[in-house]
């Protein structure tokens, strides 16, 4: 069965800075050789630290960017021969603030109908169908004759949310989507992410730095270092035996509510590299409890470790082949 | 982590507000509080008023000798007589058309290269952006007056090449300024979501992103109104406008050598065209100050 979506070696790399002629001098590669699929009204959450490119990752599958190297593919068909209106109707965004990401200038019906008219839904059925909108994310039925700036954060981005479930679209990208709102209407957006996810067999990609959030909304999870994924599995694997050295540091970092559990917290040594100028071999060494003179040398590669679960570090792989 | 128990927050809805406002009208009702933008609002009218209505109330022939030369105010004439005796207030009640005229037409001008350069310039970036740059730069580095003077001497002095000069000189501060604008705005996440949403490139530019940077745009107008009217006077003085169309700055010209015996001849085109100068930035400002509510407070 081939996957909703699949994700085939990307990179994307910025220029940064340019000489007095225009020539490049540095590039920062946000994103390197990514690779991972979704399968149809299955969850994948994107994890990792700010700047490990996972947005970036989001938005070249999004479409809001090109990806310099590697394919973004929708049922097999590549995003550079689709038609970019033939995209977008089928992936969709929720961005992180819900303060910027609607426009003030615009009336909440009209955000909401934005893709539809862009589509060319005749007027009647948008009408209609931002109704249902409307009610499918539980905002007040008056809601569309107002203003953004009217609404609480939470509401905005069920504002948003409704955007982006306007063209009926059958993967979701959730940009940091709840991070910017308050614990409490956090897991009331994730609750309704959920439930429209359920009820609408959305697949969603979900890009995160909360893993408790993840956790408690994700099929699957890749975590992501300095532009690569570092460890990919389904929830239960990865939360309950993280066997990469950085997935396990993160995981240690997740706040526990009990005052009575304590935990060995890994703490990391040192700051994040700079993607300017990354590490040789694998970007983690120069924090890693585990690193070898060796991980120095080549960018390890993701190697299976169990089904579905792919590790790139070279040092444990090794040491559970042993154990093994 | 578990968050089902939390009821779901359609009961938590705020009450609707007092009066859901377009965001427009409360700018409207701060401008219209806003007494120096007021007194430029009346002051502006006034001129509007005198330049329309005027000549035919006043009755007077501009372009005819109808007292001694040089009599000063009150002597026959509310405002005296310029070198040939002709009625200064006739000469700028009819001047002003011509004056308003070019000063509006060549700002919306201005305003149309301006908006259209940066927009493109900001929006494509890249290539596209630094050709435009390059070449508004070209006109910011030029001085104006004599960019002016050079096209109007070239193509013979009219209300259309002037008009044309005046457009062509002053753009580049508007190019910069949208180009600002563009490139701010269009990192905004609204943006990024309508292009999502399958917006077009002309949708994006002109339907998302223009409004949001539209108000910077609306107080540079004003200022650039303003200094069109001026820049139409200078040309004039100098000898360069149009001789047969009678505006403030060919009243002032005209006289110039007998500034010091008829200060009138001059004085008084000289105050229309700073009052209504003056009116148009008090206006610009009421705008800008409407428009940034929080600056205003601030201040």
């Amino acid at each position: 069965m081939t996957p909703l979506l699949s994700v085939r070696g990307l990179s994307k790399e910025y220029e940064v800075g340019r000489s007095l002629f225009g020539k490049t001098t540095k590039t920062v590669k946000a994103v390197q050789d990514v690779s991972f699929d979704i399968a149809k009204g299955e969850t994948l959450s994107l994890v990792g630290e700010s700047g490990c490119g996972k947005s970036t990752v989001g938005r070249a599958i999004a479409g809001l960017h090109a990806a310099t190297v590697g394919e973004v593919l929708l049922d097999g068909r590549s995003i550079a021969d689709t038609p970019s209106a033939g995209w977008h109707s089928r992936v969709q965004v929720v961005f992180q603030d819900p303060f910027s990401s609607l426009n003030p200038r615009m009336r909440v019906r009209d955000i909401i109908a934005e893709p539809l008219t862009n589509f060319g839904s005749t007027r009647a059925k948008t009408e209609a169908r931002v109704k249902e909108l409307i009610d499918l994310v539980r905002l007040p039925r008056d809601a569309g004759d107002r203003f953004p700036h009217e609404f609480s954060g939470g509401q905005r981005q069920r504002i948003g949310i409704a955007r982006a479930l306007a063209p009926k679209p059958e993967l979701v990208i959730c940009d940091e989507a709840v991070s910017a709102l308050d614990v409490s209407v956090k897991a009331q957006i994730v609750n309704l992410l959920a439930d429209l996810r359920a009820e609408l067999g959305l697949a969603l990609l979900f890009i995160s730095h909360d893993l408790a959030i993840v956790d408690h909304i994700t099929d699957r999870v890749a975590v992501m270092y300095l532009g690569r994924i570092v460890e990919i599995g389904t929830r239960d694997d990865l939360f309950g035996a993280p066997v990469h050295p950085y997935t396990r540091a993160l995981l240690s970092a997740v706040p526990v509510v009990d005052p009575g559990q304590r935990r060995d917290r890994i703490v990391l040594q040192g700051e994040l590299p700079s993607p300017l100028s990354p590490p040789s071999g694998c970007a983690f060494r120069t924090r890693c409890p585990l690193a070898e003179p060796g991980c120095a040398g080549n960018v390890p590669a993701l190697t299976d470790v169990g089904p579905g679960r792919q590790v790139a570090c070279p040092v444990v792989t090794r040491t559970t082949a042993d154990v093994n | 982590m578990n968050t089902d128990t939390l009821a779901p927050d359609s009961n938590l809805v705020p009450p609707p507000a007092a009066k859901p406002d377009h965001p427009l009208r409360e700018t409207l009702v701060i401008f219209l509080k806003n007494k120096a933008a007021a007194a430029g609002m009346i002051l502006l009218l006034i001129v509007l008023v005198g330049t329309i209505f005027g000549p035919a109330l006043y009755g007077v022939d501009a372009n005819e000798m109808v007292w001694i030369p040089l009599s000063p105010p009150g002597d026959g004439t509310p405002l005296g007589t310029d070198y040939l005796g002709r009625d200064i207030l006739a000469g700028i009640l009819v001047g002003g058309r011509v004056t308003l005229i070019v000063g509006a037409v060549s700002a919306v001008m201005t305003i149309v290269i301006g908006v259209v350069v940066g927009a493109f310039a900001g929006f494509f970036g890249g290539r596209v952006d630094a050709a435009l740059m390059k070449f508004t730069e070209f006109f910011q580095v030029l001085p104006s007056l004599l960019l002016a003077m050079v096209l109007v001497t070239i193509f013979a002095p009219s209300l259309t090449t002037i008009i044309f000069a005046i457009g062509v000189v002053g753009w580049a501060q508007i190019a910069r300024l949208t180009r600002a604008e563009f490139m701010r705005i269009g990192n905004l996440d609204y943006v990024k979501a309508a292009r999502a949403a399958g917006a077009r490139d002309s949708y994006l530019m002109f339907r998302v992103i223009l409004p949001g940077s539209l108000p910077p745009i609306i107080v540079s107008s004003a200022l650039v109104t303003g200094a069109s009217i001026l820049f139409e006077a200078g040309l004039s003085f100098l000898g360069l406008g149009d001789p047969n169309t009678l505006s403030w700055g060919l009243i002032i010209g005209q006289n110039q050598n007998y500034l010091l015996d008829a200060w009138w001849t001059v004085t008084c085109p000289g105050m229309a065209i700073f009052v209504t100068v003056l009116a148009i930035s008090l206006i610009g400002d009421g705008i800008n100050d409407a428009l940034n509510p929080r600056a205003r407070k601030r201040g």
